[in-house]
């Protein structure tokens, strides 16, 4: 579905991808896991064409997307809930999920709603509350739901664990279980290897702006310079 | 026991250190006062004398201190009584906001009828209904701006520039082809539409302060233009001239050739006919840019203006065009900058360079920044703040700019947001419904 071959990224001077090879299939979640700066989140980026690769091809659906503007990406069928969450905080959540229509028609807008709420009832008990005013957690599923609004067929997520409890990070993980069950492709990258990696089919492992390792979720969670790595120790 | 004596003491304890506080303000303000106040030196023939002035000296010290005592004692009145009172204001605030929440389009409904009926009041002179034309003006301005400003969040300290645009279109489209205000204004609109997205297109990649230069520096090019492109606009001379408006082809002349409007309505002339058309005109005008303004709100570019104030990277990340949306509002914007010039330029029959300085355009921005960014009711309180009172108040003329600088600096530490500054949903849904936005009731007005 998505395949990203030999991609080179620059901050200026500085290379902070090295030649990614990647690819994501039909109807799978796939986690990209690495430490902070790995570059996990500029790949992200770049296949939303910011910044751009100064090198290597990125492929959707046959379709090569190297250098398409971003607006135009989520038109394509590729929604991406970006780091930090990004939600517009002095907007109420209805509004937040109607910014994430846009891209669509409007004419299944009742319907697409609904099946957000579904996944969220949380966010339809608080649909006349401000962005800004709700937690972490609340913000997350809201990121995520905004993104499904334009009813995407890949979904890209950028660390939708980030700083949130441990409770809330596995009901997270649970709808984006959900979600790929709905038939949406996930693109999960994590610092949160372990769950990440149980959710997952597949996984890769970036190190310093390259894949060091790729495997099934079950592989690499068995694996022990994984385990020594991102499992033990630190987390 | 212990708890009762703690309570006790803790008042003294701080009076105290009042006191110790007020002390040393003496003696700060003596060491001070002595050579500053107390002594003076005089010439007397040829040689220098000392003078003193010590009663002088000790009434400011004196003055001094009762000043540093009262902040003291005010500031151990806020602190002391922790509980009750933040609960309280807190609770009076959410009462305002809701209150404001729900009767806002009340008040709206209410301003405009009352503009409306103005110029028939008992009280109204030709003098009010010349204050409220300006007022309007400014309001109608303000709004505008508030486009680009207050709801997509672009700083624009060259809005001026297409109030020139309009005001020169029509003042050189009627003198040159003698063309009607009603064929110009929206030809003004236009002009200063494409001088906005002439703005835009190179502002696209720059946010806050790089911004706001550039746009100053337009609104500077603009004016530097009109004075020295003599052959085009007359240069530092102005326009004269410049036809008056008619009531949709009756003029508000005594005698013409063509029907006159007071023969139209079989009336007795009057010059005041005209100055309440101009009155009715940018009433008119102006609710239409609030009107619009309210509607666009509701709509996928209005909400896009908002989103890319609050967020530029979560707004491409859902599929919207950062370089569409910034250049739709500069344009629009631009154009009711446009309309309100062509407006200007028929009331005054005359235009120069000198009516567009960087000061409209800080006024302009004040009035949207005092308002609340993005609130239209805050508009028209500051427009009122910052054109009614000045003019009511003509005997402190000079202090004016003092004035505004005290209220700019008292509106940034009280409220930081402006007078009206918390963003109102444009839309709420009720709480028990089948979950559809087809009970979605609309309810704004801001």
């Amino acid at each position: 579905m998505l395949k990203i071959e030999g991609v080179h990224t620059f901050y200026g001077q500085i290379e902070a991808l090295k030649g990614v090879d990647l690819h994501i299939g039909k109807g799978e979640i796939v986690t990209l896991i690495g430490a902070n700066g790995a570059g996990k989140s500029t790949l992200l980026m770049t296949v939303f064409g910011n910044p751009k690769c100064r090198k290597g091809r990125i492929v959707y659906e046959g379709q090569d997307i190297t250098g398409v503007p971003a607006h135009e990406i989520v038109r394509l069928g590729i929604a991406q809930s970006p780091e930090g969450r990004r939600i517009f905080p002095r907007m109420t959540v209805y509004e937040n999920l109607q910014m994430g229509a846009l891209p669509t028609d409007g004419s299944t807008f009742e319907a697409d709603i609904r099946e957000v709420f579904d996944l969220f009832p949380r966010l339809e008990e608080r649909r006349n509350q401000r962005g800004g005013t709700l937690s972490g957690g609340e913000q997350q599923m809201l990121a995520i739901g905004r993104a499904m609004m334009s009813k995407p067929r890949l979904l890209l997520l950028d660390e939708p664990s980030l700083g949130l409890a441990p409770l809330v990070v596995r009901q997270i993980f649970e709808i984006i279980k959900k979600i790929n069950e709905k038939g949406v492709t996930v693109f999960l990258v994590e610092q949160n290897a372990f769950h990440a990696l149980k959710l997952a089919h597949r996984g890769y492992v970036m190190v310093n702006g390259s894949i060091t390792l790729t495997g099934t979720g079950r592989e690499l969670l068995a694996n022990p310079e994984i385990r020594a790595a991102y499992l033990e120790g630190g987390h | 026991m212990s708890e009762i004596r703690i309570k006790t003491d803790a008042p003294e304890a701080s009076f105290r250190d009042v006191a110790k506080d007020a002390l040393l303000t003496a003696v700060v303000a003596l060491v001070l006062a002595v050579p500053f106040i107390g002594l003076k030196s005089d010439s007397v023939g040829i040689a220098l004398a000392l003078q003193t002035r010590w009663a002088e000296m000790f009434a400011i010290v004196g003055a001094v201190v009762a000043g540093r005592v009262l902040i003291s004692l005010f500031r151990l009145r806020r602190v002391q009584p922790r509980t009750p009172q933040p609960q309280k204001r807190a609770g009076a605030k959410e009462l305002a906001a809701a209150w404001g929440g729900k009767h806002i389009v009340l008040i709206g409904v209410a301003g405009f009828a009352f503009a409306a009926a103005l110029p028939f009041m008992p009280f109204s002179s030709r003098y009010t209904i010349d204050i409220g034309t300006t007022f309007l003006i400014y309001v109608m301005l303000g709004w505008g701006l508030n486009i680009v400003v207050g709801l997509a969040g672009l700083l624009d300290l060259g809005y001026v520039a297409f109030y020139a645009v309009g005001a020169y279109s029509y003042a050189l489209l009627s003198t040159e082809l003698g063309w009607s205000f009603w064929v110009c204004l929206p030809l003004a609109g236009l002009f200063a539409a494409m001088f906005g997205v002439i703005l835009g297109f190179p502002v696209l990649r720059l946010r806050g302060d790089y911004l706001a230069i550039v746009t100053l520096g337009f609104g500077e090019i603009i004016r530097v233009v009109l004075t020295n492109w003599v052959e085009f606009s007359k240069g530092p001379n102005g326009i004269s001239g410049i036809p008056r408006p008619s009531f949709f082809g009756f003029s508000f002349a005594r005698e013409a050739e063509s029907t006159t409007f007071h023969e139209l309505f079989g009336i007795a002339y009057s010059s005041q006919h005209r100055i309440v058309f101009l009155y009715f005109l940018i009433l008119a005008l102006a609710g239409l840019t609030n009107w619009f303004t309210l509607r666009m709100r509701k709509l996928p570019t209005g909400r896009a203006w908002e989103a890319l104030r609050e967020d530029e990277i979560a707004c491409r990340s859902l599929g919207i065009n950062p370089t569409n949306v910034k250049l739709s509002a500069f344009a629009l914007g631009a154009m009711f900058a446009g309309f309100a010039g062509s407006f200007f330029s028929t009331r005054q029959g005359f235009v120069s360079p000198e009516s567009f300085t960087f000061m409209e355009s800080a006024i302009i921005l004040a009035i949207v920044v005092l308002g609340g960014m993005g609130s239209q009711m805050g508009v028209v309180l500051a427009a009122f703040a910052l054109v009614i009172l000045p003019e009511w108040f003509r005997d402190f003329q000079q202090y004016r700019m003092l004035l505004f600088g005290v209220a700019m600096v008292l509106i940034m530490v009280l409220k930081p947001t402006g007078v009206m500054g918390s963003r109102e949903p444009t839309i709420r849904l009720h709480k028990k419904d089948q979950g559809s936005a087809a009970e979605a009731q609309p309810e704004t007005a801001r």
